[in-house]
């Protein structure tokens, strides 16, 4: 059964007119724009859905026209900040004391009439359709509960990255989460509300109730308060937590004073629950009992779970419901439970946004004409509350202010991101070389590198917007929100799905954008990209000077000297700063490069290249590069970001620069014209490379022009992601570590170069 | 006459809960035999022929005798006999008063018990124990009882119409060699094995959802202390005041999924709300820990079934001792959820079968020698 209705005892609780703690228009956000409405009201939460658009500044660039303006001066092309509307998904978690309030505040907001009903899911839903109808003036129309869920999770399986995790006590740490998978079905979900109910998922509409059980959180809830006097379920759950079983059940040893080692049964096995409390003559405190009723549902929805998994031959597992809903107690004795039922051939996995997959799926109900699944979605780290944001487990304090909020947003990508084709194994790709939630070293380090580099982020971003005099207040927002994410993740890791350098870039830039802060560094990158391009012409003709030999190995030098011009490394920014004058000359001398073998033997048919920073990077060090391939007769296909990241050089500064090369080089002129050269946007606005989430176009044209060559280049894309990835054609990952503790960790120098050309095993160079 | 075991022929399971016990007393002592019997080896027979409780909890379920049974060449009456587990320590006692250990028995003891208390025997009274496994001796017991009927009667019965409770109606059946069959045994936990020959079985699964947990919520949700107690009050109780149906939460059956109004959705799941709490009465409450424990039992050993492709399930145990609510509804669950497939199958003596098979391996043991 779903999570049913049920209201806590103390019915009246939901007209109490509490106050929120928070100021609701930083929860209820974007509820000017507002349209389709979904809500899921449960037992205790209600969770709340709306799509809306948001509106954000975002930069542009345009190239001068230079035939009829003159007015081009010395700018190479015109920066602007232009509104943009994107879509956004809103969820928000609250309890049902709060609806009334909830839903004032959403009446007093509303301004788009176009909405007239709501979609509504969840066992209270009933109860609440005449509120809601009175205070929102919509039609409450209701949804089957189980095709919400199901619809749910198949969203947020196929969206978010990292959603699915293995729960491990003990383990350092907790959450194991994991890959995201493109094919997602079959699956088995078990949901445990007030009773169990066992679902086979086979695909987007296929789907089959295969099984269930009366015993689930309600017999947990119920018996619970009937054995402990204990009302609430989260106090029981914490009684629970405090109890031994033992006292309470008989074990194996009980029976036969140690183990039942014929069968395999170790001792501590129980073997009857509450086997020992069959007497007249004894207490048993409220802990222990609590405790063994715990194990007893555990282990019995485990067992009926592994049963149902073996008889349909299906390995994935989902569980959910308000059993297992952020408690790390349910999750360990579930997790407990199917390791023993299938000796470990099966794995419990559990939902970062597993609360949420009622409203999702009554909201993707109602949207369905706006066919939501035609669309990539994202989660934004800036809008969101990590997994336990309100676990009373992880956090006692937040419990006690109740009237928490928990939050999910995503943005509808503009475009929608696939695999790419050449990787080796799409089920095993992971983007990211370390994962900090496992390594607390590592963690502690980066975590306070970006702390560290936080004011450097907020002085550019206010030196980026000179023109607005409330750029310093918005900047300040920024840094705020940011430092709280920082601590957040400190002290939960795994708040986002498993923590990586990608991650803590990612979350800055979505937190960059909420505060409309689109692209601090546009001006330096106009800048810089202006400077190099004075010296492109000189720099190529100091190459074709050289012997084959020595301009193979100048062009890989050069390729990497330019990737030292990074903003985001603070190693770099530093000598940036305070050296105006450093020099591409003077980085090419500090590097230690030895020649790559990479463009002897017969040309590449396509290569696909990674592009990384603008000015000296992309001008001087990549094109050159590119030159020679296509000299070769090898087609290029650059891809760069499709909106900006640091000063990383975005798709349509690329066009610009490419346009400005070739005016003065004919060999890229003619490359362009015959397409043997093409620019493409990977989809992304990340200093970092998810190869399992570009562009569908970039997919296409790799697969049309038979690609044999992926570079990837620089920090963010070849090391920090990318460096383990395995392709099915030949590849180079080029870097220049700009970062001393990374350095040191791989056992190299500060400005050490990575220079990694790999060759798919079976492929012969 | 064939060289068979001394007496006394005992055989026993000690279990979590109870010990079961049974006692061959042979009825064609001859005369000569009479003579040499030793005082201590009469006074037990007469002790446990002539009583029918033993103590403050021991019993002897008199109506299940098996009269004139011939074992090993020899005829007699087979007793059986049951006593809580707890009361272990005063049984070992009463050995070493009537100086057991003089008989020259062997002792057949299996359940854990055999191995908990093996050095109580030992140290206590002097008694060497021959330890067995529980399930083989389940096994043998059960087939042998089977073989030999009950009083010229079947051992073994079914529910006809077990779906409908005006129909349904208790008739005899012949076990017979028929494998494969999935025995559901139900003590004090529940042991789950695929048996497809007297020597040829597996444990599929067990739970620790069982008669113990049946007892000890009950002790402990209504005050009751012994199981007679716990299932009368179950059979004057109403579990839906308890348990949340499926109508309780969507107004009818839930169609989308073929969920009968009627089934349960959530056990205990009206406790949820204090007001229910509050006014609910112990009948329904121990009404609603069996039909709990019952369902979830027969659930688990459906599932078993399929997965095993077994279409005989044999529910024995000492949970269902006096327990139609249980049997009824174990042979309903089959049936209904099944669609027809599976049928539940019942034996007259329920939770002996491993004491008999303990015994059988001490006759076994004698014509080995």
């Amino acid at each position: 059964m779903a999570e049913c209705g049920r209201v806590d005892s103390n019915t009246s609780s939901h007209t109490m007119d509490k106050s929120i703690t928070l100021p609701p228009d930083e929860i209820f956000r974007n509820m000017e724009n507002a349209k389709r409405f979904a809500i899921d009201i449960g037992g205790s939460l209600t969770k709340l859905a709306y799509y809306s658009t948001v509106q954000h500044k975002v930069a542009k660039v345009r190239s001068f026209d230079h035939s009829t303006k003159e007015a081009a001066g010395d700018k190479l092309y015109e920066i602007s900040v232009q509104e943009e509307v994107t879509a956004r998904l809103h969820f928000i978690k609250f309890e049902n004391a709060y609806i009334e309030t909830c839903l004032d505040f959403i009446k007093d907001h509303l301004v788009n009439t176009e909405t007239k009903v709501i979609k509504a899911t969840g066992g209270g839903a009933h109860k609440f359709k005449e509120l809601i109808e009175r205070k929102l003036g919509l039609k409450v129309d209701k949804e089957d509960e189980m095709t919400c869920l199901i619809k749910g999770c198949n969203f947020v399986l196929k969206n978010i990255p990292h959603e699915a995790f293995v729960y491990a006590k003990h383990a350092d740490s907790e959450f194991r989460f994991q890959t995201t998978n493109p094919d997602i079905f079959p699956y088995l979900l078990v949901n445990i509300g007030s009773g169990v109910s066992i679902v086979k998922v086979e695909s987007e509409d296929k789907f089959e109730r295969i099984g269930g059980s009366s015993i689930g959180g309600g017999t947990f809830w119920g018996l619970g308060a009937l054995l402990t006097k204990t009302k609430r379920f989260d106090e029981l759950l914490q009684l629970a937590s405090k109890g031994q079983h033992s006292s309470v059940d008989m074990l194996v040893k009980d029976i036969y004073g140690g183990s039942y080692a014929c069968l395999g049964l170790t001792g501590d096995l129980i073997a009857s629950s509450f086997g020992k409390s069959a007497t007249a003559d004894k207490e048993f405190s409220n802990e222990d009992m609590a405790k063994s009723l715990l194990h007893m549902i555990s282990n019995d929805i485990g067992q009926l779970a592994c049963l149902y998994a073996k008889l349909h031959n299906l390995s994935r597992v989902y569980f959910g419901g308000f059993f297992i809903r952020g408690h790390p107690v349910t999750m360990h004795t579930i997790t407990y439970s199917i390791n023993f039922f299938t000796k470990g051939e099966v794995q419990a996995l559990f939902l970062r946004h597993e609360g949420y997959l009622g409203a999702i799926g009554a909201f993707l109900k109602g949207a369905e004409e706006d066919n939501p699944n035609q669309y990539s979605w994202g989660e934004n780290y800036a809008g969101s509350s990590g997994l336990m944001s309100v676990s009373p487990d992880m956090n006692p304090m937040q419990r006690a202010r109740s009237g928490t909020f928990d939050m999910l947003e995503m943005d509808r990508l503009d475009r929608q991101l696939v695999n790419l084709p050449l990787l080796q194994d799409p089920s095993s790709y992971i983007p990211d070389t370390v994962d900090l939630t496992e390594d607390a070293q590592a963690r502690e380090y980066w975590l306070s590198c970006f702390e560290e580099a936080l004011d450097g982020v907020v002085k550019r971003a206010v030196a980026s917007q000179p023109d607005i005099p409330e750029a310093a207040e918005r900047a300040e927002k920024f840094r705020q929100k940011y430092l709280h994410k920082l601590q957040t993740l400190r002290h939960q890791p795994f708040a986002y799905g498993s923590l990586t350098v990608r991650s803590l870039l990612d979350t800055r830039e979505h937190c960059l954008n909420e505060f409309n802060f689109p692209d601090p560094y546009s001006k330096i990158k106009e800048r810089e990209n202006d400077i190099a391009l004075k010296y492109y012409e000189k720099a190529v003709k100091s190459l074709e000077e050289l012997s084959w030999e020595d301009r193979q190995f100048a062009l890989v030098r050069g390729v990497l000297a330019g990737n030292v011009f990074d903003w985001g490394a603070k190693a770099v920014s530093e000598v940036l700063e305070s050296n105006p004058e450093f020099g591409f000359e003077e980085a090419k001398r500090r590097l230690e490069v030895y020649p790559g073998s990479l463009l002897q033997g017969p040309p590449h048919r396509c290569a696909l290249f990674f592009v990384d920073n603008s000015g000296v990077d992309i001008i001087l060090g990549v094109m050159p590069f590119v030159r020679e391939l296509l000299s070769r007769g090898t087609e290029v296909v650059l891809a760069s970001n499709s909106g900006p990241a640091l000063n990383d050089v975005t798709n349509s500064e690329l066009h610009i620069l490419t346009e400005r090369i070739a005016a003065m080089d004919p060999v890229i002129d003619s490359a362009l014209r015959e397409d043997r050269l093409t620019l493409v946007q990977d989809g992304s606005s990340s200093p970092c490379l998810d190869l399992s989430r570009l562009d569908k176009v970039l997919a296409m044209l790799v697969r049309e022009r038979q690609t044999d060559l992926v570079i990837i280049e620089g920090m963010g894309r070849a090391i920090h992601t990318n460096y383990y990835a395995m392709l099915s054609c030949e590849s180079l990952k080029m870097a220049v570590i700009k970062n001393s503790w990374l350095a040191d960790r791989l056992g190299g120098k500060l400005f050490s170069v990575v220079f990694k050309y790999e060759v798919p095993a079976g492929k012969p160079h | 006459m064939f060289p068979s075991a001394a007496f006394p022929w005992f055989g026993m399971d000690i279990g979590g809960t109870l010990v079961k016990l049974v006692y061959f007393e042979p009825v064609d002592i001859t005369a000569e035999e009479e003579q040499e019997e030793v005082e201590n080896l009469k006074s037990i027979r007469r002790y446990l022929t002539s009583n029918v409780a033993y103590g403050k909890t021991g019993v002897r379920d008199v109506h299940l005798e098996l009269r004139n049974l011939t074992m090993c060449g020899r005829t007699g009456n087979l007793h059986f006999i049951r006593f809580p587990t707890q009361a272990m320590p005063r049984f070992i006692q009463m050995g070493r008063d009537k100086n057991f250990s003089s008989l020259h028995t062997t002792l057949c003891a299996t359940g854990g018990g055999a191995y908990k208390f093996e050095n109580d025997f030992r140290a206590m009274a002097d008694l060497e124990l021959l330890k067995l496994d529980e399930l083989d001796c389940l096994i043998r017991g059960l087939l042998f009882i089977d073989r030999v009927g009950f009083n010229g009667h079947p051992e073994c019965y079914y529910f006809q119409n077990p779906s409908d409770p005006h129909s349904c109606v208790k008739k005899p059946c012949n076990l017979g060699n028929h494998f494969p069959m999935l025995l559901v045994n139900i003590g004090s936990g529940v042991s789950i094995l695929a048996v497809y020959s007297e020597n040829n079985y597996k444990r599929v699964t067990g739970t620790s959802l069982g008669g113990g947990t049946f007892l000890g919520l009950c002790c402990l949700l209504t005050g009751c202390e012994t199981f007679e107690e716990a299932l009368e009050m179950a059979s004057k109780g109403d579990s839906t005041n308890v348990d949340k149906l499926v109508k309780d939460i969507y107004g009818g059956d839930y169609e989308r999924f073929g969920l009968q109004g009627s089934a349960v959705a959530s056990s205990f799941g009206h406790m949820m709300c204090k007001e229910k709490r509050d006014s609910i009465s112990k009948e329904d409450l121990a009404r609603a820990t069996l039909i709990t424990i019952t369902n979830n039992i027969g659930s688990i050993a459906r599932m078993c079934a399929v997965n095993e492709k077994i279409e005989r399930v044999v529910f024995v145990g000492n949970f269902l001792r006096i327990n139609t609510v249980s049997t009824k509804l174990l042979a309903y669950a089959m049936d209904f959820w099944s669609k027809g497939q599976l049928r539940a199958l019942f034996l007259e003596h329920e939770g002996y079968f491993g004491a008999v098979g303990a015994l059988m391996e001490l006759l076994k043991t004698s014509e080995d020698l």
